[in-house]
């Protein structure tokens, strides 16, 4: 699949601000006044900027409102339901927190509910896709949720949290590899089941039906730079994971945190890229691609 | 309304027969050029005379060799087009009810003044039967034709979607396949018509109709047959005359 910059960023970023206010819903003493300030402003401008960033990869933004009419069975429509609610709901919490230091827990816990639902709607409109195997798969949505509550604790100073989810997140990245490596092949379909030619013998495309390029194979057919994929996941895994646990583990320091994170944050930009450019989708096969 | 029905009144379609398709895409100019001037956005092209040329098709011919474990590897050619199914799930991922599927007839449609384009229903439909339109930003699709086959203002016999009534080998079948006395319906029957990739579930009304079992050569041929000499002979007559005199001029 294409990896568009717009989506990475939007799943990146919206993710992590989710996760940062996902922390201060639930947390037990929630900062207020300008600390509570700067938290919220950091988790709106994340959120809110990821979600703005998603609507540059569509052909038709200015109709984008129309995006909340079919939640009944479109899991892009709950998104943008989950994520309303969950900006509206944490706004009114951050409201209270900031100019009239209280803290409403039923409010908060609302909203932090809505967070992550807005996590897990995100990654539904991929794991629901039978078309892409890799995807397909219930540990898509485990693993954005790992990565969206570990990124919020380190984002919310929860250092000793923030090191055990770390630590989770990145196994469910790796066995999501791993899973992720052999699911196309037990999808069951194949160049056979694509054609339908199978049962006469072995089918080998022989002519694309143009000379040119064309939308398919532009946006789901996209087998650029796949040849660096491992060594990309090594890349992702150690800025996603090793740095930052290493840099938590020394002694605290504001910058050692703030190194911690942004190192976290890149390795998830690259993980997100290859979800997307290690996505195969079965249209391919009838291109002779995979 | 992105929400499937049960249950259409008819289920029309398209049979393809890769036995008697010869490749020529003349189905695919065909559609291009009813698409592009007929209902909805047209079918746009970019750089169409430049160095690097794209543009939008609702339907294209792949073509296939197949290599049997014995005899000679078959040439298949393998038009493609939207499947019109009836689990169809480019419909039920579009957020904005701009897909949709209709209960009189089955013909999945997108309704382009609705559409974002975001481009999740291409992203669901295992065939690749949905194409972004560049230049207009929405989603395009087969619409088998639907501003032709109600059309009173065309001729009877122009009733059908453009593909089928320009295929010269007679390759691309219409009819409601929901009827189990249709031609079409019958066709599949009588031919073993099959779906593509029927284990993606999405139950593709649209059937393709296998290649016919090759002749086999089953006489025994001499292995010394291409060192015989050849039969022809040297002509006779008023032919054998010309062709000395031809040959001293």
């Amino acid at each position: 699949m294409h990896p568009a910059p717009s989506i990475i960023a939007f799943s990146t970023f919206s993710g992590l601000g989710l996760g940062l206010l996902f922390w201060l819903g639930v947390a037990s003493s929630a900062p207020t006044g300008w600390v509570a300030f700067a938290f919220f402003a950091i988790g709106y401008l994340l959120a809110v900027g990821g979600l703005v960033a998603s609507t540059f990869h569509l052909g038709r933004p200015e109709r984008a409102l129309k995006a909340f009419t079919q939640w009944q069975t479109s899991w892009l429509s709950r998104e943008a339901w989950c994520a309303v609610a969950a900006l509206v709901t944490m706004g009114v919490y951050g409201l209270f927190l900031v100019f009239f230091d209280t803290q409403i827990r039923l409010l908060g816990a609302i909203g932090a509910f809505f967070c992550l639902m807005t996590v897990y709607t995100t990654s539904m409109i991929y794991a629901q896709l039978k078309t892409v195997p890799r995807w397909n798969t219930v540990l898509t949505s485990i693993l954005f949720l790992a990565l969206s509550v570990a990124g919020g604790a380190l984002l919310s100073g929860r250092v000793a949290i923030g090191l055990v989810l770390l630590l989770i997140a990145g196994l469910i990245q790796l066995v999501w590899w791993q899973i992720g490596d052999k699911r196309f092949a037990k999808s069951g379909t194949d160049m056979k089941s694509a054609t339908g030619l199978g049962t006469i013998g072995e089918v080998r495309a022989f002519e694309p039906p143009h000379t040119g390029t064309n939308y398919l194979l532009n946006e789901m057919v996209y087998t650029v730079a796949r040849r660096h994929a491992r060594k990309l996941r090594l890349i992702s895994l150690f800025l996603m994971l090793l740095l930052p646990v290493v840099l938590l583990l020394l002694p605290f320091s504001h910058v050692g945190a703030v190194l911690a994170l942004l190192s976290h944050v890149a390795g998830v930009l690259v993980s997100r890229w290859l979800f997307f450019a290690e996505a195969e989708h079965v249209v391919g096969l009838y291109y002779g691609m995979r | 309304m992105t929400q499937l029905p049960e249950k259409t009144e008819r289920k029309l379609g398209l049979v393809i027969d890769l036995d008697t398709c010869v490749g020529c895409h003349a189905c695919v100019i065909s559609c291009k050029g009813w698409n592009s001037e007929n209902y909805g956005a047209p079918l746009s092209d970019q750089d169409p005379y430049g160095g690097d040329p794209s543009g939008t098709f609702l339907n294209r011919i792949h073509s296939y060799e197949v290599q049997p474990e014995e005899g000679p590897a078959q040439l298949i050619h393998f038009p493609k087009s939207c499947l019109h199914c009836e689990d169809a799930p480019c419909v039920t991922v579009c957020p904005t009810g701009a897909s949709y599927k209709r209960t009189e007839d089955g013909i999945v449609l997108v309704n382009e003044t609705d559409c974002i384009g975001c481009g999740l229903c291409a992203w669901a439909c295992p065939y690749g039967a949905r194409e972004m339109d560049k230049a207009e930003g929405v989603m395009k699709k087969c619409t088998l034709c639907v501003d032709r086959i109600y059309n009173e203002n065309l001729p009877e016999e122009d009733r059908e979607p453009a593909c089928v009534r320009t295929c010269p080998s007679n390759a691309r079948h219409f009819g409601d396949l929901g009827d189990p006395d249709s031609a079409v319906s019958q066709l599949v029957a009588e031919r073993g018509g099959m779906d593509l990739m029927p284990e993606q579930g999405t139950k593709p009304v649209n059937k393709y109709l296998p290649p016919r079992p090759k002749d086999q050569l089953n006489e025994e041929v001499d292995m010394l047959a291409p060192l015989l000499a050849p039969v022809a002979e040297e002509p006779k007559g008023f032919l054998g005359w010309l062709d000395k005199t031809l040959e001293k001029i």
